[in-house]
């Protein structure tokens, strides 16, 4: 690979000379101070230079170009007594190496700078062979030790891979396709465990198999099940009690999610990006163990990774870890793919999977009853929220507030069988029994972390949540492995995002590029029966951040055209939206409750990201007759208490 | 008249109450003639305002005796009735999907009458909630045909022949416009039918449509999934003011299910068979060649008229443009006559937009009022046309676009896409489609979006608001997408046409 030279004057690359080392930078100017004592590495002199965006991103590239353009690359200050040792070392190994002496040359605070952004490493020495970073001077050493640095040195058997991704869900997939696309190799480990009740799926991750797709379909199932009772309204003739078959709904289903998951191999092959159906597991720094199932060694086999890991495994169903929940209990794994229909059903939880599924099951008219132990929707708007449990009442789920089952019995077996549900009161000793086809849990959803041997390689992981922190950059405690997608600890738990991050790492890793993935005003929809679209702040967040006072809430509820024919409720769907008035009416929450709220949503959300103001949607201009032309005529502030139900039939 | 004019601004800022003046004649703040969408708002936010207001709307009967309540085209002949016969046929469209996703339903046939009642009764809510929002804010309804007497004076017929005289401060027109009849074609007056008599009480099993504008092809679409067989003649281009790569994707997307589409061709006569079916000549217009068909209905779509022949205008000395007939208004709405406006689809040069028309008349009021000074901004409206598979746009279409910055300065970005909800039923796809016309110099202000696909409408609307924040290419597109919807497909926009 060639290297252009980095600067013109301040980076040229000297002749070769007979020494062993190769000195990246001119010998020009002072000689710098000489090394403090006792200092264990050098960090970047006080008063770094302020790069703009563009001499950053330049820089960047530049700095890639040469670790990638050569076999040993030394980041070194001249007075510095660990970066001598290192020279030594590499000396004594008689190996070639090129050394950028970050005090000898004009940009040096620069380029650390950079570089602590690229490595999560501010000091220096910083040693990269064969395109890994090694670290400083200690783990330069220690990898000398193990041997490591031996088999780093060695190009070609020094790793197989530049990337392995473990988890092939959306953001790993993303990740990997587009590493492959900028030419890089990459390795892909996925497996899935089968559910308690025995259901496991292909490529492609939670949102293929067993999340968004699977469930917008049943969501549509359900409302084409409301579009045939509306039709007799707009004169469609049929007299016939319409029945749902579950079988023909999930067999389509079914085949659409395989076709879906198939492609996503396909597509991984035409990248030649390497996909293992197998479990990944860290052995030790740099190294995977790769195994078809968690903790046997058997099949066994160790790939190295020698450039970058990431983590994408994302998350399953929480159990409840009562009696009788494992084995008699559904969750969302099993549900899509059920082969038989569930019947009458209780869905524990609130979470905006339990809603979904409570919505359709119900939509395709089977009795739904939601147990909920507090508040509908955690972390939503919780006037919306509870907007949507209403919406859900009328059409006939029944919800069971502050209870939490403690014992499942099954009374019979068969598809379904009957299951006795004991559970009690959150706030008391009451106890009440119900009995169901069918238990689906929708609690919560645990992180895939436990099982990856993080703890040999020392990536964090939170305590509380099993979650992974990451810095701006999707990086890891250890600078080497980053994550993305669900395991994320504090952000989005979104295909779309995980599928943007994924994208944008690869690009930051392996293509130049700095673009870091923007988790701020994040949309999403919620698809029960009445969809719930948001954007931005709930109200309570909103009042936290910006002080009650301080906000203008405008609402209003409104009647969707197609319902004034179809004689559906005129005082159910609402829009919401939250106003900071500091900011210039700035709008910082959307809430839309009503039908097609995502595809509402969106251009709202593409708005929000371009300073939307209550003004500009004032002065925007209705498509008529939308939904989404309600947004542009609100005038009610929730301040002012005036009526905002629609009058008339 | 130095008189009357004297009269009038004493008037000025009076209370409502005393009706009559001397001369036997109502007096008004604001009088708004023609009580459609336009009329209707700026009536009702002059009335909020502490004007005193009347509203004068009287509907000619087409020439097949159709008639209708208070609340113009758009509630009764217009935007309200079409959607909803466009739901009406969306719904077929479901009951097909419906078996695809486990719903044991047989294919159902469609009564027009059920659903033609429906939706009147529905029309007939609406005209009583305007009058009684007019009644809430008391302003005065006259169901009267009105015309000028002079610049400050109108006078109202009603049904029954009495006259009464009006006048007031500021004057208001209104009057919309109404379907064109192509009266030179032999025939077409006496058999055929426009959108304004659509709901007819019996079912046109088949129909022949002549259009030029969205609602010939609106019509078409929506008669079509009902289940009738449905054809459409085409003179030039379809959907000319659109962009015309979607106007075809349009055409061809119809044209795949099921409606029969005529194109460069123009009919000549229409004739009725002793069977009381409609025989249709038309030529097409490339080969010269005539042709001939039977239809049970013939709709004309060809475009509308102003709705101003009977206002007397010359008697105002307000001016129209020769050619359209529409009248000549200024940025404030102002006609030549500065104390008479007009608004609405009547004003030369405005689109023909019920929620244009209303801003227009709500800030026209405002402004009487002295409440603002802002105009009406009639730039980036955002539009739907409900063809079965809708087409939202605002902004530039792309040849606009070219016109007016030249093409090395235009980047357009484009994609084909699948409804997640068509991959079940194996609906065909082929036609969803989304542009977004750009400039091409970073930041790549946005200038144009249309997007083809199930619920354009509701898509459309909040990007409209991005384009009016002055969005950037690269601002959209680092939106995060909501997963799985149609709409998310903008957000994923990378493709470039030119990049190929």
């Amino acid at each position: 690979m060639d290297c252009s030279p980095p600067g013109s004057s301040t980076l040229s690359r000297p002749g070769r000379g007979s020494s062993p080392s190769r000195r990246l930078g001119n010998v020009r100017g002072a000689a710098g101070p000489s090394s403090p004592p006792g200092r264990r590495a050098c960090p970047p002199a006080p008063g770094a230079s302020r790069l703009s965006r563009a001499a950053r991103e330049e820089l960047r590239r530049r700095l890639l170009g040469l670790i990638e353009g050569h076999r040993v690359v030394i980041f070194s200050k001249t007075y510095c007594p660990h970066s001598t040792r290192v020279k030594e070392l590499f000396s004594s190994l008689g190996v070639d190496c090129n050394i950028l002496e970050l005090d000898q040359v004009d940009e040096g605070a620069s380029v650390q700078e950079v570089l602590s952004e690229m490595t999560n490493q501010r000091t220096v020495p910083s040693i990269f062979v064969n395109r890994v970073h090694v670290g400083g001077c200690d783990h330069t050493f220690q990898a000398h030790q193990s041997g490591l640095l031996q088999q780093l040195l060695q190009q070609d058997l020094a790793y197989d891979y530049d990337l392995i991704v473990i988890g092939g869900g959306s953001g790993g997939l993303s990740c990997a396709q587009e590493a492959a696309v900028l030419g890089r190799k990459v390795m892909v480990l996925d497996f899935v465990v089968p559910s308690p009740r025995g259901t496991a799926w292909g490529l492609g991750g939670t949102c293929v198999n067993v999340g968004c797709i699977p469930k917008k379909l049943m969501h549509q199932a359900a409302l084409l099940g409301q579009a045939l009772t509306d039709s007799r309204k707009f004169g469609w003739e049929y007299s016939q009690q319409v029945r749902h078959s579950w079988a023909t709904m999930t067999e389509a289903i079914q085949s659409h999610v395989g076709s879906l998951s198939w492609g996503r191999r396909l597509a991984l092959r035409e990248n030649a990006v390497t996909y293992v159906n197998s479990y990944g597991e860290f052995v030790e720094h740099h190294k995977v163990k790769v195994s078809r199932r968690p903790g046997i060694r058997s099949v066994c086999e160790v790939c190295f990774a020698f450039f970058k890991f990431v983590i994408a495994t994302g998350q399953r169903p929480r159990y409840l870890g009562i009696p009788g929940d494992r084995e008699y209990c559904i969750t969302s794994d099993d549900l899509f793919s059920l082969p038989y229909c569930p019947g009458t059903t209780l869905v524990v939880g609130a979470s905006y999977v339990a809603l979904e599924c409570a919505g359709f099951l119900a939509g395709l008219g089977l009795e739904v009853t939601v147990m909920v132990r507090s508040v509908l929707l955690r972390g939503f708007d919780q006037e919306m929220a509870e907007k949507v449990g209403a919406s859900m009442q009328q059409l006939g789920v029944r919800f069971l507030r502050k209870f939490v089952p403690v014992e499942v019995q099954q009374l019979e077996k068969g598809l379904p069988g009957r299951l006795k549900v004991v559970a009690k009161s959150t706030d008391g000793t009451e106890t009440m029994e119900g009995v169901y086809n069918t238990v689906l849990l929708a609690i919560g959803r645990d992180s895939c972390t436990k099982k990856l041997g993080l703890e040999k390689i020392g990536v964090n992981i939170s305590e509380k949540t099993g979650k992974i922190p990451v810095n701006g950059e999707e990086q890891t405690s250890v600078p080497y492995v980053y994550a993305v997608g669900d395991v994320l600890e504090g952000k989005p738990q979104l295909t779309p995002v995980a599928v943007r991050a994924g994208k944008l790492l690869a690009r930051r890793l392996f293509g130049g590029r700095s673009e870091k993935c923007d988790y701020v005003n994040v949309p999403t929809v919620v698809f029960t029966p009445l969809e719930y679209g948001c954007c931005g702040y709930s109200e309570e967040k909103a009042g936290e951040v910006c002080q009650a006072e301080n906000l203008g809430v405008y609402h209003t509820l409104f009647w969707p055209l197609e319902w004034t024919v179809a004689c559906r409720d005129n005082n159910t769907c609402y829009a919401k939206i939250i106003c900071n008035k500091l900011d210039n009416d700035r709008v910082i929450g959307f809430h839309v409750l009503g039908p097609n709220a995502g595809e509402i949503t969106q251009g709202f959300a593409a708005a929000m990201k371009c300073g939307l103001t209550k003004q500009l949607l004032d002065a925007t201009i209705g498509i008529h007759p939308t939904c989404g032309e309600v947004f542009t005529t609100l005038e009610i502030t929730k301040a002012s208490g005036l009526d905002i139900t629609q009058k008339g039939c | 008249m130095a008189a009357l004019r004297g009269a009038a601004a004493r008037f000025r800022g009076r209370a409502p109450g005393g009706a009559r003046g001397a001369a036997g004649r109502q007096r008004y703040d604001l009088l708004v003639i023609g009580g459609g969408s336009g009329g209707l708002a700026c009536a009702k936010e002059a009335a909020q305002l502490g004007k005193k207001v009347a509203v004068l709307d009287y509907v000619e009967p087409s020439p097949r005796g159709t008639r209708w309540g208070l609340g113009g085209t758009c509630v009764n002949v217009g935007c309200i009735p079409k959607k909803l016969m466009h739901q009406a046929a969306l719904l077929g469209g479901m009951i097909r999907d419906a078996p695809h996703y486990g719903w044991r339903v047989a294919q159902a046939p469609h009564d027009w009458a059920t659903m033609a009642d429906a939706v009147q009764n529905h029309v007939k809510s609406l005209n009583w909630g305007h009058r009684v929002q007019l009644q809430d804010r008391k302003v005065k309804y006259l169901n009267v045909k009105a015309s000028f007497v002079d610049m400050h004076t109108v006078c109202g017929v009603s049904k029954g022949g009495e006259e009464t005289l009006l006048s007031a401060e500021h004057i208001v027109i209104a009057t919309g416009g109404r379907p064109r009849y192509p009266t030179h074609i032999e025939g077409a007056l006496e058999y055929g039918i426009t959108r304004s008599c659509c709901p007819v009480p019996t079912s046109p099993s088949l129909a022949l449509l002549n259009c030029l504008a969205d609602v010939a092809l609106e019509c078409a679409g929506f008669l079509t999934g009902l289940g009738l067989d449905t054809t459409v003649m085409i003179r030039s281009v379809p959907l000319r003011a659109f962009d015309q790569q979607m106007a075809l994707l349009v055409t061809e997307h119809m044209a795949g299910h099921g409606t029969r589409v005529l194109r460069g061709c123009a009919p000549e006569r229409v004739e009725k068979l002793p069977d009381q079916q409609l025989r249709v000549t038309w030529v097409d217009l490339a080969s010269d060649r005539k042709d001939a068909g039977t239809f049970d209905t013939v709709l004309w779509a060809i475009g509308r008229v102003p709705e101003t022949a009977s206002l007397n205008l010359e008697k105002a000395g307000v001016r129209t443009n020769p050619v359209t007939g529409k009248i000549l208004v200024d940025a404030q709405e102002a006609t030549s006559i500065p104390h008479i406006y007009a608004i609405g689809d009547v004003a030369e040069g405005r689109p023909e937009l019920t929620p244009t028309a209303i801003m227009a008349g709500r800030l026209l009021a405002q402004r009487l009022s002295g409440r603002t000074s802002d105009l009406m901004d009639y730039s980036s409206v955002p539009t739907t046309v409900f063809t079965p598979l809708e087409y939202g746009c605002v902004g530039l279409s792309e040849e606009a676009a070219v016109a007016r910055h030249g093409e090395e300065h235009v980047e357009v970005y484009h994609a084909f896409y699948k409804p997640l909800e068509y991959t079940v039923p194996q609906r065909d796809a082929s036609q969803c489609y989304v542009k977004m016309v750009c400039l091409r110099e970073p930041p790549q202000l946005v200038l144009g979006l249309h997007f083809l696909g199930p619920n354009a409408g509701e898509v459309t609307q909040g990007f409209a608001l991005g384009i009016k924040c002055g969005a950037s290419f690269q601002q959209v597109i680092r939106t995060v997408g909501i997963h799985p919807t149609c709409a998310e497909e903008v957000a994923k926009l990378r493709i470039s046409k030119r990049s190929g």
